[in-house]
Order: C-alpha cells, then sequence, then structure tokens
C-alpha cells in the first residue's frame, strides 16, 4: 500500500462527500463549504497523480495547477460569500 | 505493511475522510467551520506526505486560513443580519426526503465511477517530469514548482491573478450600496497579541516569498501569510479603512497584474515571445513579478475579508453618531 493509493482513495471520497453536501445542504453556507470540500478532493487526485516513488521528485506541472486552483478557488468563495451577505440583509430587510 | 508510515497514512486518510463528514453534518454553523479548518490543515499534512509542500502550504495558508476566515466574517455577519432570532438561516423549503436520496445515490455512483477510474488508471503515467527537468537551467530559478508557475505556464498565472482582481471588484459591487445596515462589529482581537505577531508574520510573509526561488515557498504562500497582517490590523482596529484610501486600495489591487502583464510584454520582441524572460535577468524579472504579486494578494486577501467598500463604512459613522 503506497501513499499514492491512499490518498487517491481519500481524494475521491472527500469529492463524493462534498457533492452530496452541494446538493443536500440546506444552509447556503454549508453548500459553499461543500464545494471547497470538492476542490478539496479535486487537489488530492492532482497531488497524487504527481506523485513518484520517493527517489524520484514530484511532477511539479501538476503542483502549479492545484495551487492555481487553490487561489481560484478563494476567490469564488469570496464572491459567493460576498452574495449570501448580501441575500441575507436584503431578506432581513424584507422582515423588519 | 508494518510500516509505521503505512498506519500513519491510512489513520490521516481515515481522520480526513470523518472530517469532511462531519462538517456537513454538525449541526452548529460556527462548529461546521472549525472543523473544515481542522480538515483543511490535515489536508495540508496529507499533501506533505505526498511531497508537495509548495501545495501544502497554499492550501493551509490560503485554502484554509484565510476561507476560514472569510466564513467566520460571513457567519458573524449572517448571525447579526438575522438578529436575536438568528441561528436558522435556512431557506425553510424542506427538500423531500425522496429527492435528497435520489441526490445522494447519483453522487455516490459518480464518486463510485471516479473510484474505479481511479484504481484502473496505469500508475505514474507519463508527466512533465523530464520536460521540467531539462527547461529547469534556462527558468531563472532553482524550485521546479516556482518555475512553472512564473516562467513556463507564466499565463496561468497571471490569470490567477486577474481572477482574484475580478473577485475583488465582485464583491465590491456586491456589497455596494448596503450603507442602512451598519456592518457587525467583529469581536475585539488583544492588541498585545498583533504587537507581538506582526513581526513575526511579516518576516515569515516576506522569507516564503524569497526563499521561493530555491525551495518551497512563493508569492501566493507569502502573499496569504502577508494578509494575515492585514486581516490582524483590521480586527484589532489599529487600521480603520477610510474613503479616501480607495485610490491607494485599487492601486495595489492592480499592481500585481499590471507588472507581470508589462514585464510579459516588454520581454516580447527581438525574436522572443511574452514571457520568455532573457536568461540573464530571469532571476530578478521573476523576483521583481513575485514581490509585486505578492503585495496585490496580501492586499486583494484582506480587502476581501474586510467586504465592502470603506465609503459604507464612513455613512455607518455617521448613523451611529
Amino acid at each position: 500500500m503506497t501513499p499514492d493509493l491512499i490518498y487517491g482513495v481519500t481524494g475521491i471520497a472527500v469529492f463524493g462527500i462534498g457533492l452530496v453536501g452541494a446538493l443536500c445542504a440546506q444552509e447556503r453556507l454549508r453548500r459553499v463549504l461543500a464545494l471547497k470540500l470538492c476542490s478539496v478532493g479535486a487537489g488530492f487526485l492532482l497531488v497524487v497523480g504527481a506523485w513518484r516513488e520517493p527517489p524520484d521528485t514530484p511532477d511539479p506541472v501538476p503542483h502549479a495547477l492545484v495551487i492555481t486552483g487553490i487561489v481560484v478557488m478563494v476567490s469564488a468563495t469570496a464572491v459567493a460569500l460576498a452574495l449570501i451577505r448580501r441575500l441575507q440583509t436584503l431578506e432581513a430587510e424584507d422582515d423588519a | 505493511m508494518t510500516d509505521p508510515l503505512v498506519i500513519f497514512d491510512l489513520l490521516l486518510a481515515l481522520a480526513i475522510v470523518a472530517l469532511a463528514v462531519a462538517a456537513l453534518s454538525v449541526r452548529d454553523l460556527y462548529a461546521m467551520i472549525v472543523v473544515f479548518v481542522i480538515f483543511g490543515l490535515l489536508s495540508a499534512l496529507a499533501w506533505v506526505r505526498l511531497s508537495a509542500p509548495d501545495v501544502a502550504l497554499a492550501e493551509a495558508a490560503i485554502g484554509t486560513g484565510v476561507t476560514g476566515a472569510l466564513l467566520l466574517k460571513t457567519l458573524h455577519h449572517l448571525r447579526f443580519a438575522s438578529g436575536q432570532r438568528s441561528v436558522s438561516m435556512t431557506p425553510t423549503i424542506p427538500v423531500p426526503t425522496g429527492v435528497m436520496l435520489a441526490n445522494a445515490a447519483f453522487c455516490g455512483l459518480i464518486t463510485l465511477g471516479l473510484a474505479v477510474a481511479f484504481l484502473g488508471a496505469p500508475s505514474a503515467g507519463p508527466g512533465f517530469d523530464t520536460l521540467v527537468a531539462e527547461s529547469m537551467p534556462a527558468s531563472g530559478v532553482d524550485h521546479p514548482v516556482t518555475g512553472v508557475l512564473l516562467n513556463f505556464r507564466a499565463y496561468d498565472t497571471l490569470m490567477e491573478v486577474v481572477v482574484l482582481l475580478a473577485a475583488v471588484v465582485a464583491v465590491w459591487q456586491i456589497e455596494r450600496g448596503l450603507s442602512d445596515a451598519p456592518a457587525p462589529e467583529m469581536g475585539e482581537v488583544w492588541q498585545g497579541f498583533a504587537r507581538l505577531a506582526l513581526p513575526a508574520i511579516v518576516v515569515v510573509g516576506t522569507y516564503l516569498l524569497w526563499v521561493g526561488a530555491e525551495a518551497p515557498g512563493g508569492a501566493f504562500q507569502g502573499g496569504a501569510v502577508l494578509a494575515a497582517v492585514g486581516l490582524l490590523l483590521l480586527l484589532t482596529r489599529a487600521y480603520v479603512p477610510q474613503p479616501h484610501h480607495r485610490g491607494i486600495a485599487r492601486g495595489a489591487f492592480v499592481l500585481g497584474t499590471g507588472v507581470f502583464a508589462l514585464v510579459a510584454l516588454l520581454v516580447a520582441g527581438g525574436g522572443r515571445v511574452a514571457f520568455e524572460y532573457p536568461l540573464d535577468h530571469a532571476k530578478t524579472l521573476i523576483l521583481l513579478i513575485e514581490g509585486m504579486v505578492t503585495i496585490s494578494i496580501a492586499v486583494t486577501l484582506a480587502a476581501l475579508f474586510h467586504g465592502r467598500e470603506p465609503v459604507a463604512l464612513r455613512m455607518e459613522d455617521r448613523h451611529d453618531t
């Protein structure tokens, strides 16, 4: 059993959990977080794909892709959260 | 099989999956965010085990640290906006159990398909290892990931900085004109802690940026650590954004993208294409780009945390007095 097998299965499991959460979760905040879990799962698979048996160094291209993905994901999360805040404010005004 | 590291890997993998389930099933939203932060840090640890320290640093600093701060800030805002009746932020209409089960079943099928594809895939397929290793001397830096990010695939990185810029523009636009409701006050952070932590954070962030040329680190990790300076300054109210600071902030948002694009265009010509840095100056140019991008990332992430434009704050002050 090598780390790539263990963490590859972990990544797929995390992706699946995130997918269920994104579709089934009720609160908006939880749905955004579920999408973030999906992105971590995808990151796991790319990092696993870059892994080589220890004497060899890993493939740097997928690493760069995952770093790019992390930054894009934080941007998307920030916009989603701003939309949630705005929605909540509008709903609070409607109730008042 | 008796290798202790395999046992460690298995335990870590189990913990990661369990924390992912816990984050989605725990009832309290605050607990959900805390569980998510632990999940992110353990994922970063797993990526260290997969010999990807750069990715682990980025995930710990940006994917977990900054994202966690953003989530906590939003949760605070939601609880404030919904006042005392709070907690039930559910958009009400309950989804029928049948639909939920169907969704879960389809997600399970997709996951199963992915797992079959992953287990059936040839291990260690052809990658870009040799290609990158051959080209490293021409990149101007010694660390492969930095070489790929800032040289070989610099277009990707430029676009990534543009995405960050677009995000901050979008956030400012979305929250424009919300001045009627005062921004919720955040809890104070003890000033003494900030005084101790700030110099250390600045040193760590700058070090990460500098060391990126030959070891794990780089603009994104350094920028995220420096963004923590902005967060602390905002939380301790050592710095309160004023409307007339918007010009400076806009300049800082664009700085990274501008310098990056300018360098790319200036090196073009004379038989070279964009991003083909002349070898003698490659390291200097890469460090210049990285430095400016780091400043932009730090300011942008701090602005994303702050949320709305400072103009709203001014109005809120008037409401208070």
